[in-house]
């Protein structure tokens, strides 16, 4: 099953409607709680930074029989050193994204821990794209 | 473990969600977890099913939402707008607000037995 979703620059109040919305059908196709978390947590973090790091973009999702493997493509201003975004702790949010409850650094982290494979890959100045599978 | 309603006492809080979610309130809760940061709260509350917080928005609510929470309880006497209750009712998570601080909040439950 292929899901696709757009995320609208700087709708702060809407971000985290395509994950809450993939939760749902993952529910209704019964995949375990723990299973769901994973999943909803990992695209929730990424969806969020697409938010509040780039300007929105677009999120593809694909429920196969074995994993969910999620796609997340902006066009944003990049990020220059990967490595140092993965680290816990490391960011560059504005005070806005604070007042979400996020930018303290987790997000990266969080969707590390949560997925069975994780890629992220950024130009500056063209954008980023993160990669997430989490295996049923 | 107590229930919702029992929480509500306990921190003298006031249920803002829809009357017809009531008998949620007799829903359990097993362990809580207090904090402002999002982040925090999707890194380190698993099985977690109650959320004390100050952050009134709705990322508050979609967070309880992707950790599997059945309540989140506002913390100094702040009142979510009716977009934010609307998403709880129709996420089916219960909110309450009490007028206690998070500290104070998350102790009085501690001692009730609630960790
Ligand atoms: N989609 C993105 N576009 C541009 N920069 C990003 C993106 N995602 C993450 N980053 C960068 O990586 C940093 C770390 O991200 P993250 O771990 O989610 O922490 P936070 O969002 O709390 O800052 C961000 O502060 C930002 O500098
Ligand atoms: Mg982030």
């Amino acid at each position: 099953m292929k899901l696709s979703y757009t995320v609208l620059e700087g709708e702060y109040a809407r971000a985290g409607e395509a994950s809450s919305a993939v939760k749902k059908v993952l529910k209704q196709l019964a995949v375990p709680a723990n299973v769901i978390r994973k999943i909803a947590v990992a695209m929730f973090e990424a969806e969020i930074n697409m938010v509040i790091h780039a300007n929105g973009g677009v999120i593809d999702v694909d429920i196969l029989p074995d994993k969910v493997f999620i796609q997340l493509v902006d066009t944003g201003p990049g990020i220059p050193d990967i490595e140092k975004a993965k680290q816990e702790g490391f960011s560059t949010a504005s005070d806005e994204a604070r007042d979400l409850g996020f930018g303290a650094g987790m997000g990266i982290p969080n969707m590390m821990k949560n997925s069975d494979f994780f890629n992220i890959k950024s130009e500056v100045g063209k954008g980023t794209t993160v990669e997430i599978a989490v295996n049923l | 473990m107590m229930t919702i309603k029992q929480v509500g006492e306990i921190l003298n809080a006031e249920v803002l969600t829809a009357p017809d979610k009531t008998d949620k309130l007799d829903m359990e809760v097993d362990s809580a977890c207090g904090a402002d940061l999002m982040s925090d709260v999707l890194a380190f509350s698993a099985g977690h099913s109650l959320l004390l917080t100050g952050l009134l928005n709705l990322q508050a609510i979609r967070t309880a939402e992707m950790m599997d929470m059945r309540a989140v309880v506002f913390v100094r006497g702040k009142r979510p707008t009716q977009d934010i209750i609307d998403l709880a009712n129709d996420r089916d998570v219960i909110l309450m607000t009490t007028k206690y601080n998070l500290y104070a909040a998350c102790g009085m439950l501690y001692i009730n037995g609630l960790h």
